[in-house]
């Protein structure tokens, strides 16, 4: 049975390599229909900063030889994007800042290499916060990029890109990273399906760092089989990344079942905090019901250290930033200022004209916890803080299997909105950031959509939260999956860009 | 709920100063102003977190219990030599160019 062209916008993996295998479309005419509707509605969405049309189309035609080898592997000439954070070798890697505007890097990450190798096809590099600083692309040296179902309102961040590039069917999935939130409320705020691995689970190798001790390599697809799938071909021990674990892959997309018969799942009170929105609250709880439905043991678990996690996040990130983009001095590549007089002004006055607001208060932030006489009473006693958050988390998931929880309070706010709001961000990912320092498993479904509190009459996506414990992945696909046998919400597309 | 309080903290001109220097950013007179507020917040959530119970609690290294992850010390050339030096700003030859250091 032959696709309609358009029906594969919205295509998943899985549909897609059918159509491939079979021959109704290759993989060439995949990449060109992308690039097509790309090139049509990036200029509204602003999801792309570089559009990679050779390397696409040499790749599609790469991907139809392998096919026609019937040697096709899970995600041979099935089209993708990338945040601009991950090293693609010779094509711009520019992390959404003008410190690295033209920065190539001279090789690709594990991830991008592991994708080369089943070729699959790189349609672009996708705007996200200036470094992965924020929950919105408002910190993007490029502008922010704007949430397909509401083009006056945030696709979320930091991943914004990349989500509103599934969402509005300009990519069948997408690299994405996580440290505090920046898969799960994109996703949740674009109505996509979002992938929070187990830290330690895929190579960091080649993605520009965060928070060293938390930055996780996801992806957002159409489904929660689609993220499985993409999650196989991603994870894995990298000798290239010291912090990637043994801990075997699993066949996590070929062993799915429909009822969730004997699973315990806690709902912490916590992750309902005040303030959420109505319909955020009650979209969430529908979900949880539809998975009691399932077979599903619900029962409530508390979890009393929630509040202080984004205070942790707010002490250890900039630390670890501050150590990171040291490495960004004008000198090895990169933006130079033109105005010096001797090294150090090289140094400050590159920094100075090349970051944006958000990287340096972060930088200034982290160089005060971490210097001399400050080292102890601010980052150490925020790790341990965080050891007792992990611990509080361990300890549930002896009582349950996976946690249910909205993932951020509200629907997406309109852009400039977070401006008015310096706590935007902490609020915004408060519920996502305990997990993400803990390190753990973590999955995000579209669950219905809502009325935003600033009162427009505009529906919008809301996310149901899946957490699991380390290396929990097999038990998040699971729920997910059952779920979206269940219902139909992954389904849903915007109405804007559907021809 | 936790309540987010800050005291206002006497972080001076000075301390932002020495911390510009330390993390070798320039920064205008308003960018000071307006990061000196933001550390003073820092500050605050430490007081917050102060009033958390961490004794005999070690600090997290890492969330995976990782550690000393060896491997071979072998070469290997890569053939990037070329390109590394393309992207520096300033080059010649073979080498990196910098401002006298002494």
């Amino acid at each position: 049975m032959k696709f309609n062209l358009m029906d594969y916008a919205y295509a998943t993996i899985v549909e897609l390599r059918k159509a491939l295998d079979a021959k109704d479309v290759s993989s060439v005419e995949l990449a060109k229909f992308f690039l097509a509707r790309i090139k049509k509605y990036n200029p509204d969405l602003n999801a792309f900063i570089t559009v990679t049309e050779e390397e696409a189309l040499m790749q599609a035609r790469q991907a139809d030889e392998l096919i026609a080898e019937g040697k096709a592997k899970p995600l041979t000439g099935i089209p993708y994007a990338a945040k601009d954070l991950f090293s693609t070798r010779g094509i711009k890697t520019t992390a959404a800042s003008k410190i690295l505007e033209n920065f190539e890097p001279v090789y690709d990450a594990t991830t991008i290499r592991k994708l080369k190798e089943q070729k699959a096809v790189l349609l672009g590099k996708t705007n996200l916060d200036q470094f992965a600083h924020g929950s919105s692309t408002e910190t993007s040296y490029y502008g922010p990029s704007k949430n397909p179902w509401d083009l006056t309102r945030i696709p979320g961040g930091s991943s914004g890109g990349s989500t509103a590039a599934v969402a509005a069917g300009l990519a069948p999935f997408a690299l994405a990273t996580e440290t505090g939130g920046s898969i799960r409320q994109p996703a949740s705020l674009c109505g996509i399906s979002g992938w929070k691995p187990t830290y330690g689970r895929v190579s960091r190798y080649g993605v520009l760092a965060m928070t060293s001790s938390a930055d996780s390599i996801g992806t957002v697809t159409r489904s929660a089989e689609d993220l499985a799938i993409t999650a196989e071909a991603l994870s894995g021990f990298d000798p290239k990344d010291s912090t990637t674990s043994k801990v075997p892959v699993g066949s996590w997309s070929k062993n799915f079942h429909q009822d969730l018969r004997g699973l315990k799942v806690g709902v912490p009170p916590e992750y309902f905090p005040e303030g959420i929105e109505e319909d955020v609250e009650k979209r969430v709880k529908e979900a949880i019901n539809k998975i009691q439905s399932l077979g599903a043991e619900i029962r409530e678990v508390s979890l009393p250290l929630t509040g202080y996690g984004s205070m942790v996040y707010a002490i250890v990130t900039p630390s670890e930033v501050s150590s990171n983009l040291s490495r960004y001095d004008g000198i090895r590549y990169g933006h130079v200022t033109q105005k010096a007089g001797d090294l150090y002004e090289i140094y400050s006055r590159s920094r100075g004209e090349g970051f944006g607001d958000e990287a340096k208060r972060r930088i200034m932030t982290g160089t005060y916890a971490l210097s001399a006489g400050y080292r102890d009473a601010y980052y150490l006693k925020a790790q341990k803080v965080r050891r007792l958050i992990v611990d509080e988390f361990a300890e549930a998931f002896k009582k349950v299997d996976i946690l249910l929880c909205p993932s951020t309070p509200s629907v997406a706010v309109k852009i400039g909105g977070a401006a008015q709001n310096p706590l935007f961000g902490y609020i915004a990912d408060q519920l996502n950031i305990p997990s993400s320092l803990a390190g753990l498993s973590g999955l995000l479904v579209p669950c219905g959509f809502g009325q935003p509190k600033d009162g427009a009459a505009v529906d919008l996506p809301v996310g149901l939260q899946i957490i699991g414990p380390q290396w929990g992945e097999e038990r998040v696909f699971q729920v997910g999956f059952a779920y979206q046998q269940a219902t139909e919400w992954h389904k849903e597309k915007p109405k804007v860009f559907q021809n | 709920m936790i309540l987010y309080y800050y005291k206002v903290m006497s972080i001076s001109r000075d301390e932002i100063q020495r911390i510009a220097k330390l993390a070798r950013i320039e920064l205008t007179e308003e960018e000071m102003g307006r990061f000196q507020g933001d550390l003073n917040k820092v500050l605050g959530y430490i007081e917050v977190l102060k009033a958390i119970n961490t004794e005999g609690v070690a600090p997290l290294a890492s969330v995976t219990g990782l550690e000393n992850t060896w491997r071979e010390d072998e070469e290997a050339d890569l053939g990037l030599q070329k390109a590394i030096i393309e992207n520096a700003p300033e080059k010649s030859g073979r080498f990196i160019k910098v401002k006298k250091v002494l």
